[in-house]
Parts: structure tokens; C-alpha cells; sequence
């Protein structure tokens, strides 16, 4: 029994990622757009990528050095030689009834093998005695390989049996996907969340794919429980469903193994509305996919060269950049990390840094102020897909720019700054517009101050007296005059003035 | 005073450019002729006919004005039907594409067309490539020109019938196996297989993308070389085409003798073969000696085992390239309403023909995860085997020589009960598919019962001029023209 209880508790997840290269101009193939997602039905299509007789795959050597930057990316190997094979199968969404991947099984054919990669959270690689999650895990990459999407079936209802028809749209077939593969490396649910918001991330970084586009990454889940068979996990939608369909699929193999009944190692799929993985047909299972070399495609010698060209064209990952905020801007860590954690604020930091070049302070605007209406919104509900985004707010960097300025330049009161910013956020007007209009600048001319201060004396005229005794009575007249102000006389100007009034008096 | 039918293509290109005759003219008496004598041959699955007049008439004009034309200005070219041409039914004599007109031109169309040559039908073969006599065709078999009785050897038995029978001076055909020799051999035509790499295979239905090559097919190797000239060459659509474009000429005859070609005669070959046919080979041999070559006896050790490695392979491929067809997109007259998916893929499928199952069957038995290294591993090996044994020889050789089939022409019916056999007859031929090496059938002359015979040469990757070269002698000493049918 202690033993069984011990093993229970072993979890293991792997992953395999799909990745369109959505960044590409043409399909895997053929000269189709890869962006086929605002085309009507069957209209992205030519003769190569509905797989006419007689056509042949003509390979887009861009695909090859973005899969390539992915390999990198994820420490990956890249092979001298890479090869194409062909994964035979009946199915309507694909247009020649096989699929053009690659395959390791005979040679070494795809474009990235045995690679790993870093990333903030909770596996089981991670040394026992960390404390904190904030220690990088890491996570063993099995192979990079580079396929071709296929086309899409919409079904007349949900459920398949109660189908009178279905229809086919080919314009995603042959779109470049890039496939990648992990060793069953993460110990939790929440650690693939996690793990997948950064790589997500890093596909941004490398240029290759624009996550915020539906279905443009996409995740398979292997789970399995106490040294037990392996069940995939299909036909999960989105990351934060990834993570449930892990925590229904652990609790459903523990409840098994808890009755001595043996988990069969299988594909399931989850259900998204009932939040159930469910058994797929059996036939899929006994499957034979015949896979052999694709005789259309010669060989592709990547060699030293191409490896190092494209090594030199790679952009600055987010590792990098992490390096270079703490380092050169002198950007606290904890805040760096959530810079970069996301591209496109990472970016809007960077190009607010252009209309002001204070990283300090433009970057506690960003992380204190900005992401926190983000969240809010997230929680809300009202973000999609895989990434938050800031397009969910009509807020641009010079915005941000102007607020740290006039904060630190013209010594705008902070609690004011943060009332003036979230106008200029909900408004999308400028935050200098705005000060204007409000006329809540700083009160700067020494008549106005002097007229506040003997106002005060004149109500609390035992404050003369006291002052000659303590000196902390000047700073009780300063907060009295802020107060009276709500924070707009400029404080230097008017404890110079303060100081002066109770000398003449 | 012979008929223009009868006529060479470049002479009669000639005689248009010149304007002796019009395209128009030459153009309607060989639809005439294809009208007469292919109600016998059954060469044509179907016509260009209107649209050929058509073009013609605008070449006519072209030259009228003086415009430039191109190589085959008004030359009417057949097409095998698994060669795509737009517009017209590409239906590779299946039921399964019965209804399926392709939508795009293959690139070696393309290039003929650009020639002013003129596409004047579609022609006949054994479903998809599969057969080596042309009778597995959903639209019956083609006839031999020389005794109707009798197979026209296939694939390409429609290219190679309609040539041999002077409806068409030129026709294309493809090669897989020896689909493009086989019927040549057996019609006496000429028929090349290119290296592999040096013709695009864009719109080429394929059988087997890793052995097969489009080749032309003529009456006259003064014929044959240009239209080789024309279609091959790197295509970007063919990411399996060389970069290299080779140009062959057309030597005169004393300059080819001053080469002093070296062939090796592959002797086990020939005296395994028929006695006619071996005799055939013998005298060419004898032939080539009496011109100053260099004759020595040889032998290919591998040969036993290029059938298995060629079977293997071939139907690999196939079950993997013929899986598209399921007439979800196109194909023939029907619709998947009212089934279910798995059912409407067995319900369209069973539309091949029983050989081309029974490949499909082969082919996906040996592609198994547990067969692959037992079967297509192995198969490629011999394949590597192979090619080497033949770098070894052409060290020494310029030229080997060997009949292109082992069997005169047959009756039809005889031997389609009977696979092995069938797959038999295919030994001389495979071997310049897996190697990638090119090969040319020429005639040979004829059996005492007046059945065509095929001598083959075949020689290193990218030496087409040499097979060339020792065609032409060969042609100049027995004119191939004195072995014409009577039709």
C-alpha cells in the first residue's frame, strides 16, 4: 500500500507544441499566403496545396531558417543534413491523404534534436532544496521538426454522430507548422502554464509567429501517473485548458490507479465544455502511418554556414534583454523579468524609452500602473487566446513618456500624476492635455504661495511661536499648504517661502 | 510521293516555315489520319482536335507575317494521359479520374507550346503507369500497329503505337520502369528515358517520383533529339530537376566514328532473352564493331536482385502518391452525400483497377513499421548497389548494350493472369530507373513473323549525347524507316 501511495504521486507531462509560422509570406509548399485567416472558404488555395495530380512541394527555405532560429531558440542541435518523410493517413482535412513531416525513426531528419531550455517555474528537474519558484527549470527538448498544417473541418454540430454534414476548408493546408516535441519533464499543471506563456512569449521575440492569432500555437498534452502508460491529451483550445485538462487527467488516472484498474496508454481528447477527456476511437490508436522519405524533396544540406548565418540574424531573446535592463538601465530584476516576460510590453517599454529616456522610472509606470489595468481587464474576461495583450488599451508609449517626465521634471505630485494617467488612459488624450485642461499645475509663482502661507499663520497663529523652538513646524506648515492644494505648489519654492515668512514675522 | 504523315517532323516544320504547306493543312490530315487508322490502335483516350486547328491557324499567321516561330512550329505532339495539359481530361486511363480535367499545363506542355508545337490528344496507357502492356487501361487496350492481336508493351503503349502507326511524328510518354522502352521495342519506335533529374516531372502523374522520368518518343532520332532538347531542363517547380541544362546535338556520322565509343555488350542479358531478340542484339553489337567501336563482353552481378529492389520501391511510392485519390476534390461523376467519411474513401477507391490495387496492397505492406527495414531499407541498399556496379562499369564503358525486352510482343490476354511474369519482363529496363541513368530503345530490326524488336543502350548520368550519337550511327546503317507497319 505505502509503496503504491509513493509512485501515485509521481506525475509526469510531456509536450509536443505546435508553432504556425504564421510570420512567413507563403505556405510550407507552395506560393498561398500563410495568412489564410481572413480569406473566405477554399479561396487560399492553388494546385500544390490541394494536392492536385501531378503537383509537387516546392520548399519555402524561409520556413527552414525561422525553424531553424526556433532550434536555437531551444538550445537545439541542427543536423548537417535534414530530410522530408511522408506520414500516410486517411483524413478529408488532408488534401493528398498524407501528411509532409519529418521523422527520426530511420535517420536523423528534423531540423532540431535534443535540445533544452530554461524557463521560471516548478518541474521536477528543479534541485529539492530551491526555495522560492523563481529558481529556472529546466526542460529537455526531444526534436524540432518542421510539417505541414492541414486544412480545417467545420461539422454541423459538436457532436459528431448527430453530423449530416461537414465541411472542408483547405486554405490552412500547408501552412508551416514547426513542431516541438519535450521530454516528459514537468511535474505540474501549472508549470506547463507557465512554461508555455514564456515560449509563447519567445516565438514573439524570434519573429516567427504572432501568438495573438487563433490556433496560431498549439499544444498536445502526454500525462502519465506513477511510473504508469502514457495518455495523450488532443484537441485542447487554448493554454489555460491545457492546464485543466492536466488536472482532469491526473485525477482520473489516480482514480483508477486507486482501484487497481491499469491505465491504458491512449489518445483522448478534452472536451471543452464539459471539462472531460474522453476516449478517442480505438482505430485511431491501432493506426500505421507507413512513413517513409518524401521522394519529392531532395535532401537539404544545412552545413556550418547556414547555421551560423542564421545564428548571427538571431534576434535578442528575452534572456537578453533581461541581462541588458538590469545591467545597463540598472532596472530592478524583479521588474526587468516582468518586462520582458512579454514581448509587446517589453517593446512599448523600449519605445517609450524614445520620447523619454528615464528606464527607471518609465518602467514603474509600466509594471505599477499598466499592467495592473491589464490584469484587471484579464480577470474581467476580456482578453483572448494565448497572450494578454495591450491593444485591450488605447494607451500609446509617449503617454507613458510624458507622465515620468512631468513626474520627474517638473516634480509633479505622484498621487496627482497616477489620477492624471489613468484619465490619459481611459481617454487616450494626452496626459500633458490634460494637466492643461484641468489647470492643476504646479502653483510656481512665489505671490500665490506667499498669499496660502499667511492665510495658514492668520488661522494658526501659535505656529509662530512653535517654530522658533522646533524645526520640524516648517515641514507641518508645507503638508498644511499641500493639503490646502491638494499637492500643487511646487515644495521647494514653498519652504523657502515658509522660512522667509517666519523670519519676517 | 510518301503522304506529310509519313514525313519526319523537321522536315515538315521545314516545309510549314517555308510556307510549301500550312500548319492548317498538315494539321487536318493528321486529324484524318488519327480518325482512320485509331479505331484500330485505340492509341488516344482523348482529342485536342479544335483546339490544334486552332492553333495552327494562328502559326499560319505567325508566319505570314513573319514572325518568329518556334522548334516545332506546327508539329502535332501526343501526350500520355498522366501528363498534365490544362483544359483537357487528365484521366491516366482510370475510372478514378474519369472526370478530372487538370487545371494547370505540366511544364514540359508548357515548353512544348512555347516551341509552337501542337498538343493533339491524350493517349492511352495502363492505369497509372502500372502494366507493361498497356492493357490495363479503363478504356481498353492499345493494339500493336503491327499485328492488332497483339500487346503494344506499356506503359506508355498509346505514345508508342500512335508514333509507330504515323498518326503523330512525336508523342511523350513516361518511364518509370521502362514504360517508355517497352513499347517502343515493341512498336519500333525510339524512346528514351532521360537521367533522372533532367526532365521536371511538374504535372506528371507519378506512379514512382524517384525512378520515373518523362521521355520523348519518335520515328527518327533526328526527330527525337530536339523535342529532348525542349523539355528538359531545371524546373523551380521541380525541386528534383538539376541545375544544369544539357544540349545535344545531333553529330554527324563521321564525327561520331572518330569518337571510338567503348561498349560493353551485357552478354548474360542477351542470351537469356528470346533467340530473335538475342540475335537482334548480336547483330547490332556486330554492327557497332564493324564501325570502329570498341566491343567488349560484360555482365551487371546485381541484376538478379533489381527486380525485388524495383517492386519494392516502386509500389512504396505509389501507395503513398495514389492515397490523394478519393474523389473528395475531383476524380469522377459522384458525391460524398449521405456517407459517412471511412465508408465514401472505401466506396471511391474501389474504382482502381485490380493491378493497381494489388500495388497499392504491396506497397503498403512494405512501408509497415515492422516491414520497413526487412523490405524498403533494404531495397534502397540494393538501390545504392546498383548504382555503384554501374559507376564501376561506365569507368570502362561508354556505352552498354542490351535488348531492351527479353520477349517479342505477345498476344494480348496471354500474360495479364500472370503478375510475376509480367513483372518479369521488366528486368532490362528497371535498371536504368534505379540507377537514374538515361536509356534508349531503338529498333532492331524484325522477327522472321515481322514482330518488332528493341535493342536498349543505356550509359552514365547526363551522357545522353552518347546514346545519341550511337543511334544515329545505327539509324544511318539500317534505316529505321523500312520498319513501318502497314496500317
Amino acid at each position: 500500500m505505502n509503496s503504491r501511495m509513493n509512485t501515485v504521486q509521481e506525475l509526469k507531462i510531456g509536450l509536443e507544441i505546435h508553432c504556425q509560422l504564421t510570420n512567413l509570406q507563403t505556405k510550407l509548399f507552395c506560393d498561398c499566403f500563410s495568412n489564410y485567416r481572413n480569406s473566405l472558404p477554399n479561396e487560399n488555395i492553388c494546385p500544390i496545396c490541394l494536392g492536385l495530380p501531378g503537383t509537387l512541394p516546392l520548399l519555402n527555405k524561409r520556413a527552414v531558417e525561422f525553424a531553424s532560429m526556433i532550434c536555437m531558440a531551444f538550445n537545439c542541435s541542427i543536423p548537417e543534413k535534414i530530410s522530408f518523410y511522408r506520414k500516410n493517413y486517411f483524413y478529408p482535412d488532408l488534401p493528398k491523404n498524407y501528411q509532409t513531416t519529418q521523422y527520426n525513426s530511420y535517420e536523423l531528419s528534423s531540423i532540431g534534436y535534443e535540445g533544452s531550455i530554461e524557463f521560471v517555474g516548478d518541474s521536477k528537474s528543479k534541485p529539492k532544496t530551491s526555495k522560492g519558484n523563481s529558481e529556472r527549470s529546466k526542460i529537455r527538448v526531444t526534436r524540432v521538426q518542421l510539417e505541414e498544417d492541414p486544412g480545417k473541418i467545420t461539422y454541423e454540430e459538436d457532436k459528431s454522430a448527430a453530423n449530416n454534414y461537414s465541411l472542408i476548408d483547405y486554405n490552412r493546408a500547408g501552412v508551416s507548422l514547426v513542431e516541438i516535441v519535450t521530454e516528459p519533464d514537468f511535474s505540474s499543471p501549472i508549470a506547463v502554464r507557465t512554461f508555455l506563456n514564456e515560449i509563447v512569449n519567445l516565438f514573439e521575440y524570434l519573429g516567427v509567429t504572432d501568438p495573438s492569432l487563433e490556433g496560431s500555437v498549439r499544444c498536445d498534452v502526454n500525462v502519465s501517473v506513477g511510473g504508469g502508460k502514457k495518455v495523450e491529451i488532443k484537441n485542447i483550445s487554448s493554454f489555460k485548458e491545457v492546464e485543466k485538462s492536466i488536472y482532469y487527467e491526473i485525477t482520473r488516472q489516480k482514480t483508477l490507479i486507486m482501484h487497481d484498474i491499469a491505465v491504458k496508454p491512449e489518445t483522448r481528447h478534452w472536451d471543452e465544455k464539459r471539462k472531460v477527456t474522453v476516449a478517442a476511437r480505438s482505430k485511431e490508436e491501432e493506426e500505421e502511418y507507413r512513413y517513409f522519405p518524401e521522394p519529392d524533396i531532395p535532401k537539404i544540406i544545412l552545413g556550418n554556414k547556414f547555421v551560423s548565418r542564421v545564428r548571427t540574424s538571431m534576434p535578442e531573446l528575452p534572456l537578453g534583454r533581461l541581462k541588458r535592463y538590469i545591467e545597463v538601465y540598472k532596472i530592478t530584476e524583479h521588474t526587468a523579468k516582468i518586462l520582458v516576460n512579454d514581448k509587446r510590453i517589453s517593446d512599448f517599454f523600449e519605445e517609450s524609452l524614445r520620447y523619454y529616456n528615464s528606464p527607471i522610472e518609465i518602467s514603474n509606470w509600466i509594471v505599477n500602473e499598466l499592467l495592473t489595468k491589464i490584469n484587471e481587464k484579464d480577470r474581467q474576461g476580456l482578453t483572448d487566446h494565448n497572450v494578454r495583450s495591450l491593444d485591450i488599451l488605447s494607451v500609446s508609449p509617449s503617454q507613458v513618456a510624458e507622465i515620468a517626465k512631468l513626474v520627474e521634471v517638473k516634480s509633479l505630485n505622484r498621487t496627482i500624476a497616477r489620477e492624471i494617467f489613468d484619465k490619459s488612459v481611459d481617454s487616450g488624450t494626452s496626459p500633458l492635455k490634460i494637466i492643461e485642461n484641468l489647470e492643476i499645475e504646479k502653483i510656481s509663482d512665489e505671490a500665490s504661495i506667499i498669499k496660502i502661507i499667511q492665510d495658514i499663520l492668520i488661522s494658526h497663529p501659535q505656529l509662530i511661536e512653535q517654530s522658533r523652538s522646533n524645526p520640524n513646524v516648517i515641514n507641518y506648515i508645507l503638508g498644511l499648504i499641500m493639503k490646502e492644494t491638494r499637492g500643487r505648489v511646487n515644495p521647494q519654492i514653498a519652504l523657502k517661502l515658509i522660512k522667509e515668512s517666519l523670519e519676517e514675522i | 510521293m510518301k503522304s506529310l504523315y509519313e514525313l519526319p517532323a523537321f522536315v515538315v516544320s521545314r516545309k510549314i516555315k517555308e510556307q510549301e504547306i500550312t500548319a492548317e493543312e498538315y494539321i487536318s490530315i493528321i486529324i484524318e489520319r488519327i480518325k482512320r487508322v485509331d479505331l484500330k490502335i485505340n492509341s488516344f483516350i482523348s482529342h485536342n482536335f479544335e483546339s490544334a486547328l486552332t492553333k495552327s491557324k494562328a502559326i499560319d499567321k505567325k508566319i505570314k507575317e513573319g514572325l518568329k516561330t518556334g522548334l516545332l512550329a506546327g508539329i502535332p505532339v501526343g501526350i500520355k494521359d498522366n501528363i498534365s495539359v490544362q483544359g483537357l481530361k487528365n484521366t491516366c486511363a482510370s475510372r478514378m479520374l474519369s472526370e478530372y480535367v487538370s487545371p494547370y499545363n505540366a511544364t514540359v506542355v508548357g515548353k512544348i507550346e512555347e516551341q509552337d508545337g501542337i498538343i493533339i490528344g491524350k493517349l492511352n496507357m495502363d492505369e497509372f503507369g502500372m502494366g507493361t502492356t498497356s492493357e490495363y487501361s479503363s478504356f481498353g487496350p492499345v493494339r500493336n500497329p503491327w499485328n492488332l492481336g497483339y500487346v503494344a508493351g506499356g506503359s506508355s503503349g498509346g505514345s508508342a503505337a500512335s508514333v509507330a502507326s504515323m498518326q503523330i511524328p512525336l508523342s511523350l510518354g513516361s518511364d518509370t520502369g521502362g514504360s517508355v522502352r517497352c513499347p517502343s521495342s515493341f512498336c519500333s519506335v525510339i524512346g528514351i528515358k532521360p537521367t533522372y533529374g533532367s526532365v521536371s516531372r511538374n504535372g506528371l502523374i507519378s506512379y514512382s517520383n524517384s525512378l520515373e522520368q518523362i521521355g520523348p518518343i519518335a520515328r527518327t532520332i533526328y526527330d527525337l533529339v530536339p523535342l529532348l532538347n525542349i523539355i528538359s531542363g531545371n524546373d523551380p517547380k521541380d525541386n528534383t530537376t538539376v541545375r544544369k541544362k544539357y544540349e545535344y546535338k545531333t553529330n554527324t556520322v563521321d564525327n561520331i566514328l572518330k569518337k571510338k565509343y567503348k561498349i560493353g555488350a551485357l552478354n548474360d542479358l542477351i542470351d537469356n532473352s528470346e533467340a530473335e531478340v538475342a540475335q537482334s542484339s548480336r547483330k547490332k553489337v556486330k554492327q557497332l564493331e564493324d564501325c570502329g567501336c570498341k566491343i567488349e563482353d560484360t555482365r551487371i552481378r546485381l541484376s538478379d536482385y533489381a527486380l525485388a529492389s524495383y517492386y519494392v520501391i516502386a509500389t512504396a511510392e505509389a501507395s503513398s502518391n495514389l492515397s490523394r485519390f478519393d474523389n473528395l476534390r475531383y476524380g469522377y461523376e459522384g458525391s460524398p452525400e449521405g456517407y459517412e467519411w471511412n465508408s465514401y474513401f472505401s466506396e471511391s477507391r474501389s474504382k482502381f483497377g485490380d493491378e493497381v490495387k494489388l500495388r497499392i496492397l504491396l506497397g503498403s505492406y512494405v512501408l509497415s513499421a515492422g516491414y520497413f527495414g526487412k523490405y524498403y531499407t533494404k531495397a534502397q541498399k540494393l538501390r545504392s548497389m546498383i548504382k555503384r556496379e554501374f559507376d564501376i562499369l561506365f569507368n570502362k564503358y561508354d556505352i552498354l548494350l542490351l535488348p531492351t525486352m527479353p520477349v517479342l510482343p505477345f498476344k494480348l490476354g496471354e500474360k495479364t493472369l500472370q503478375p510475376i511474369e509480367n513483372y518479369n519482363l521488366d528486368v532490362y529496363t528497371i535498371l536504368a530507373n534505379l540507377a537514374g541513368i538515361p536509356a534508349i530503345s531503338i529498333p532492331g530490326g524484325l522477327s522472321k513473323e515481322g514482330f518488332p524488336v528493341g535493342v536498349q543502350l543505356i550509359s552514365n548520368a547526363f551522357e545522353e549525347q552518347k546514346l545519341i550519337d550511337v543511334s544515329i550511327l545505327l539509324e544511318n546503317i539500317e534505316g529505321f524507316e523500312t520498319w513501318i507497319p502497314k496500317i
